[in-house]
């Protein structure tokens, strides 16, 4: 079942990743090598079975609320591309369009 | 002073104990060893000298109030200088993950594993080649280039904690921090003759650990022998409030003195020993196997019926996760950014331009296999037969106490080997997986060499929390076996 460029452009898309027309091409292909192989799990009745998200029973552990130091604004914004006015700075949302 | 290149972790701690070595000379040669040599092997993404020679002098004042204070000695970790994997925090040093679009990324805080072995006094060399991420089987998908195997460096050294594998066995450091998503530390050590633990599930924090799988991701270590790794991982495991999934039972104290395995339950899993699989590898497995078997182990034939089942379901399981794990690298926060007129061409340019072939490849995977309409028949179906393969295990250790298998269907492969054709690649990671979807621990061991002289290893598998089961056997092996002692001419 091969992918089509226009699948694998969607995909990219909603991945946020820009490809060129040779990785379109190249993860067409890989991807529907891949696809082919992980069909034989269509096979497997599991109309049984319970899904396994995490191997340990999950909880949402609850911990006091207390107050406590964080990590400093500066170091974090230090790591950034691109600062303002002790805030991440980012393009226009709106606007500009591509 | 005895030749410090070698030295497995407890030999180096005895003589900082007994003050025959120091730290600081300790560190000073593994330093001066890697930058004679690291040109040809590549372990190193980075070296921290300045915090390596700080970190050892604090460690010898450790060993020097000791001595004329008495009280407990210091950790078998204290003073011991260490390769951490670059998927790995560390305070102020750069982390990369192998990938460019984390290029100069400081952490502004420690993994709590690493965390806790500094606090017992482990001194950080610097950090190690990965595939990008964490994302393959052999450092090539590393965007910095590829590390080679110290017993032969036209082939690969296994992946993705490929860069702490060979500092291990290049004599580069005593220890070396991974982490094992698919098989990412019990396959690089098995490539590179060195002894390599993946802890259960939850055993260790995974905070401060870059995220690839969050179900699977577990942080563990790479070493000379088991002996050497027991201390370290009962530092590194245990309940940490700010990782959700750590586990809250208590960690066992490293057993001494393993000397028989009588009581000890082996099985050995048919579904490992198929076609494809070498036949130095199959032998060296179920010789090493009759090792233990004389040491009054138990051996019986077992069944992991969906084992192959592992393989589909990984490549499902992994990519869908990493997926969301991998939308923080945005260009916003941290790691460089592309320029452009809006938010959603700056997003585009720079993971497009940033992020590596495999990256991509999985992100897409994962992406596709939970879009709207897929989600059922792809992500859906792989957590149902997971279920499968866990339940082999849940079953299997009902009758044993650890199952003996292969780690790799061959020795290191040649750089390049597996060129454009990424199946092929996933394929090596049919023996490793399967521990991963269900959650159990491993510990990976050599257990001899083929004919072109490259290691072979071989791994137990243990029920959830048995890393003292596995520990054990390996002691015993390996205190009749040498394989572990041999090294790499460099």
């Amino acid at each position: 079942m091969p992918l089509t460029l226009d699948e694998v452009r969607h995909i990219a898309q909603l991945a946020r990743l820009k490809l060129s027309r040779a990785e379109e091409q190249l993860y067409a292909s890989q991807l529907s090598d891949i696809l082919d192989h992980v069909q034989r799990l269509q096979s497997v009745d599991t109309s049984q079975l319970p899904p396994t998200a995490s191997v340990l029973p999950l909880t949402a552990p609850l911990r006091p609320d207390e107050t406590r130091p964080s990590t400093p604004r500066q170091a974090l914004l230090a790591n950034a591309a691109s600062v303002d006015d002790g805030m991440f700075q980012v393009p226009p949302v709106l606007g500009s369009d591509p | 002073m005895p030749t410090l290149v070698h030295l497995g972790l407890n030999e180096a701690a005895s003589l900082l104990r007994s003050g025959e070595i120091t730290s600081t000379e300790l560190t000073r040669a593994c330093l001066d060893r890697i930058e004679a040599l690291d040109d040809q092997i590549h372990a190193f993404l980075a070296l921290t000298p300045d915090l390596a020679q700080q970190q050892a002098e604090a460690a010898d004042a450790r060993f020097a109030e000791w001595r004329a204070n008495g009280g407990d000695p210091p950790s078998a970790v204290c003073g011991i200088p260490t390769a951490v994997k670059d998927v790995l925090c560390v305070e102020g040093i750069q982390a990369t993950a192998g990938s460019k679009i984390l290029e100069g990324y400081r952490p502004t805080y420690t993994a709590t594993s690493v965390a806790r072995l500094i606090d017992q006094g482990m001194v950080v060399l610097g950090k190690t080649n990965t595939d990008e991420f964490a994302m393959g089987s052999s450092t090539e998908n590393s965007a910095f280039g590829p590390t080679h195997n110290p017993w032969d460096t036209t082939r690969v050294p296994g992946g993705s904690s490929g860069g702490s594998a060979a500092a291990v066995a290049a004599g580069f450091s005593p220890l070396a921090l991974g982490s094992d998503t698919g098989g990412s530390i019990r396959q690089p050590a098995a490539f590179c003759g060195v002894t390599g633990i993946k802890p259960s599930y939850g055993r260790v924090s995974r905070y401060g650990l870059i995220a690839y799988g969050s179900s699977l991701d577990s942080v563990g270590a790479l070493a000379h022998s088991a002996a050497d790794l027991a201390p370290v991982f009962s530092v590194m495991a245990g309940h940490d409030p700010l990782d959700s999934t750590s586990l809250r039972e208590p960690v066992p104290e490293p057993a001494h003195d393993v000397s028989d395995l009588a009581g000890l339950a082996i099985g050995v899993p048919d579904e490992y020993f198929i076609e494809g699989l070498q036949a130095s590898i199959a032998d060296a497995v179920r010789a090493a196997v009759d090792v233990m078997r004389n040491l009054g182990a138990t051996v019986t034939a077992i069944s992991l019926p969906h084992t192959d089942l592992a393989l589909p379901v990984y490549y499902l399981v992994a990519p869908s996760e990493a997926s969301a794990n991998l939308a923080r690298f945005d260009g916003i926060r941290f790691g460089p950014r592309a320029e452009a007129p809006n938010l959603l061409e700056s997003y585009l340019e720079t993971r497009g331009g940033l992020f590596g072939p495999e990256v991509k490849r999985r992100i897409m995977l994962g992406t596709y296999a939970l879009s709207a309409g897929y989600y059922d028949a792809y992500y859906g179906q792989a957590q149902r037969v997971r279920t499968l393969i866990k339940h082999d295990f849940d079953q299997a250790f009902e009758q044993v106490d650890a199952i003996a298998c292969p780690i790799t269907p061959t020795t290191a492969f040649t750089i390049g080997e597996h060129g454009d054709d990424p199946l092929s690649m996933y394929l090596e990671d049919v023996f490793t997986l399967p521990a991963n979807l269900a959650g159990v621990p491993g510990l990976a061991f050599p257990v001899g060499f083929d004919a072109e002289g490259l290691p072979i290893g071989m791994q137990l598998l243990g029920a959830p929390l048995a890393e003292p089961v596995l520990f054990r056997a390996a002691q015993a092996y390996q205190s009749v076996t040498a394989w572990h002692k041999e090294h790499p001419d460099l």
